[in-house]
């Protein structure tokens, strides 16, 4: 479904992804860990399509096709959807009214029928009860006055309306107390599926107890160093990240 | 030295259908000899330094509209969705009783000013009676100068109007004319008052038109206006809007300037009595060549005043935006809480936005706060909606209405909010305007 290969990646004149290569197929979970600093947060952003991040060399196709070349709406369209790890406040636009349009351009843009407003609330109410949100943040603007936990399982409530086909999580367990990360893991494994796949970025194993990876994949200063199965996570939780930087300089070697 | 706008615009009208009272001759004389003597404000003067009036200054006006009271109207300018068909409709400076029909209501009486100014000791004879000292405040002295059309509109003591008054000031016609308008508000001790003030007018209107409008709230009373300068693209509008709040009354004010190639807005609201208490909401949307000066003054001069001031401007093509918001809080207006924020959008390179807030206190214990900001839309909040599926042209028109909708997402009255969102909506230059 994904293939990443020899991904470089530059931002602000840094390079950042030094020749990442990963593949994703349908319906796998890809947990993808490392230290601070090692391009996580970039690979979610150039796979969503965010302005000022250089693709030096490489390439990423999805289904086939050249995700690169396509705008960020025409990624969402095609299924890709980035759940974000600081989602931003919009102060002004209704949560609701902006879940519609989102969902009905992405459906127009597939040639689908779009929702009316009574079917769009039938399915909102469906996904409201499995993130156990409240109704009344449907009322408020995006994000706006969410406490952190609101605000990370907002962003998995929208993932369930919008259904993609790949899911990307950027440190969404950040700042999560065990409930909220509970409520995110059932939102997430509720809809593992197999023609859907996930790509979790995250800095703790924690996460991964409650969703459980196909592959593990730690990526240090621009690439992955390591793959593995689920044991490579708590490999890393037991013995942290130092022995990452011994592979980096043996792999430079 | 003869000003040949100054001129044109001073010229005799149409002659009025009554003999003035010896006072009101004298006030007209006054304000005549001041506005000779002292001219139009130069750009020096501090109050028109964003307006300069040069671009004024190559047209040449017809004193008033000997039309304005028999002209055919295109139809449906004077419409709002939401309010009832009782209005006051004004076209060209004169009002017209063939499209309007008196609002009828317990403790509210409407009277035409000619017939008001009649009156030796009413309320227009105050109005026109107020001096104005300041130089800058040209087209105030005009207005006394000239204005011979307008009404004084009262609203008995303790009476609560539950129907909005829609006063409409209408421009039409191509060709160049001048005309002057002048309102009187004055509401009782305790009572209540919605009123829509909208500024419209033909797609081809060319009017200068000046809008003199003073409100005057008794003890306790509260006004809930809305302002809606929708005027064409093409028109003058000049408006001076004065309120005077005696103790806990309330002003809630809702201002929308989205017309007219050329606008100018002085807004004076004095906070007179102890815990007079004024709201602000407003925007002003420019395009193309548009031309907004809104000027804010507000004065604090009794104890625990408040007001609450929050403003938008958004500016694209070559327009350019100015937004004055001056506080002043009086020696003794001790428990003044006041605030100003403002936060402007430019959305292309060539448009332009002044702001200037100011802050002056004279008091103790005062709170008083200001943000003023001009940017551009928020690049992270673009991104995270396009992530979600919106197109981009789609994205951005969310923001910008989101970004304006401040001056209007307290409107109770919900086909009227709809109405001014979509006004809102066609005017930001999201489909494609050239930046």
């Amino acid at each position: 479904m994904l293939k990443i290969e020899n991904l470089h990646v530059r931002v602000a004149g840094k390079d950042i992804l030094k020749g990442l290569s990963l593949s994703v197929g349908a319906g796998e979970v890809h947990a993808i860990m490392g230290p601070n600093g090692a391009g996580k947060s970039t690979l979610g952003n150039v796979l969503a399509g965010r302005d000022g991040y250089e693709v030096v060399d490489g390439s990423v196709t999805y289904d086939g096709i050249d995700l690169l070349a396509l705008e960020p709406e025409q990624r969402a369209a095609a299924g890709v959807f980035l759940a974000f790890q600081y989602p931003v406040e919009i102060p002004g636009v209704n949560n609701t009214y902006f879940l519609r349009a989102a969902l009905n351009a992405q459906r127009k843009a597939r040639g689908e029928i779009e929702l009316d407003s009574i079917q769009f609330l039938r399915k909102v109410r469906e996904k409201l009860a499995v993130l156990h949100l409240k109704d009344e943040l449907l009322h408020r603007a995006v994000n706006e006055g969410f406490s952190g936990g609101e605000k990370k399982r907002n962003e998995i409530f929208q993932m369930a309306l919008l259904e993609p086909r790949l899911a990307i999580l950027d440190e969404t367990d950040s700042g999560l107390d065990i409930d909220a990360l509970k409520m995110v893991a059932d939102g997430v494994n509720a809809m593992r599926d197999p023609t859907r796949a996930f790509v979790v970025i995250t800095h703790y194993q924690r996460l991964l107890d409650y969703i459980v990876p196909d592959f593990v994949h730690v990526l240090a200063d621009g690439r992955i160093v390591q793959s593995g199965d689920k044991s490579l996570a708590l490999k890393l939780e037991e013995e942290g990240y130092a022995w990452v930087a011994e592979r980096r300089v043996a792999g430079a070697a | 030295m003869a000003d040949p706008l100054l001129d044109s615009l001073l010229a005799p009208g149409p002659a009025p259908t009554r003999a003035a009272p010896a006072w009101l001759d004298a006030a007209r004389r006054q304000a005549r000899e001041a506005l000779v003597r002292e001219g139009l404000p130069g750009a020096r003067n501090e109050a028109w330094k964003y307006t300069s009036l040069r671009a004024l200054a190559q047209r040449r006006y017809m004193p008033g509209d000997a039309q304005a009271a028999t002209r055919n109207l295109e139809r449906g300018l004077a419409d709002l969705p939401g309010l009832g068909d009782a209005r006051l409709v004004f076209a060209n400076g004169v009002f017209r009783a063939d499209l309007s029909r008196l609002p009828e209501a317990a403790g509210l009486v409407v009277e035409p000013l000619a017939d008001a100014l009649a009156d030796a000791d009413g309320l227009a004879r105050a109005s026109f009676e107020r001096r104005f000292d300041d130089p800058a405040q040209v087209f105030a002295r005009l207005n006394t100068a000239l204005a011979d059309d307008g009404f004084v509109l009262r609203v008995a003591p303790g009476a609560r109007v539950a129907e909005p008054v829609h006063v409409v000031v209408l421009g039409a016609g191509a060709q160049a004319l001048a005309w002057n308008l002048r309102l009187v508000v004055e509401l009782g001790a305790g009572s209540a008052l919605t009123l829509v003030e909208h500024h419209a007018g033909e797609a081809d209107d060319a009017q200068l038109g000046n809008v003199v409008a003073e409100f005057a709230l008794g003890a306790g009373a509260r006004l809930d206006l809305l302002q809606l300068q929708v005027a064409a693209e093409s028109a003058t509008r000049i408006r001076r809007s004065a309120f005077t709040l005696a103790a806990d009354a309330v002003l809630n004010l809702r201002t929308l300037e989205l017309g007219g190639a050329l606008a100018r807005h002085d807004l004076v609201v004095g906070l007179d009595g102890d815990r007079a208490r004024l709201t602000s909401r407003g925007v002003f949307v420019v395009r193309a060549r548009q031309h907004s000066d809104t000027r804010l003054d507000v004065r604090h001069r009794a104890r625990d005043t408040a007001c609450d001031l929050v403003w938008r401007g958004v500016a694209s093509g070559r327009a350019r935006g100015v937004l004055h918001g001056a506080i002043t809080v009086d020696p003794g207006a001790d428990g003044t809480d006041a605030s100003l924020d403002t936060k402007n959008l430019l959305l292309s390179a060539q448009a332009e936005i002044d702001v200037q807030p100011v802050l002056e206190i004279h008091a103790d214990e005062v709170k008083a706060a200001h943000g003023a900001t001009v940017g551009q839309l928020d690049e992270r909040a673009l991104f995270y909606l396009r992530t979600r599926g919106l197109p981009e042209a789609e994205a951005r028109a969310l923001l910008t209405l989101a970004f304006c909708r401040v001056a209007v997402d307290t409107l109770e009255n919900v086909a009227l909010r709809e109405h001014v969102d979509a006004l809102l909506l066609e005017r930001l230059p999201v489909h494609g305007e050239p930046a």
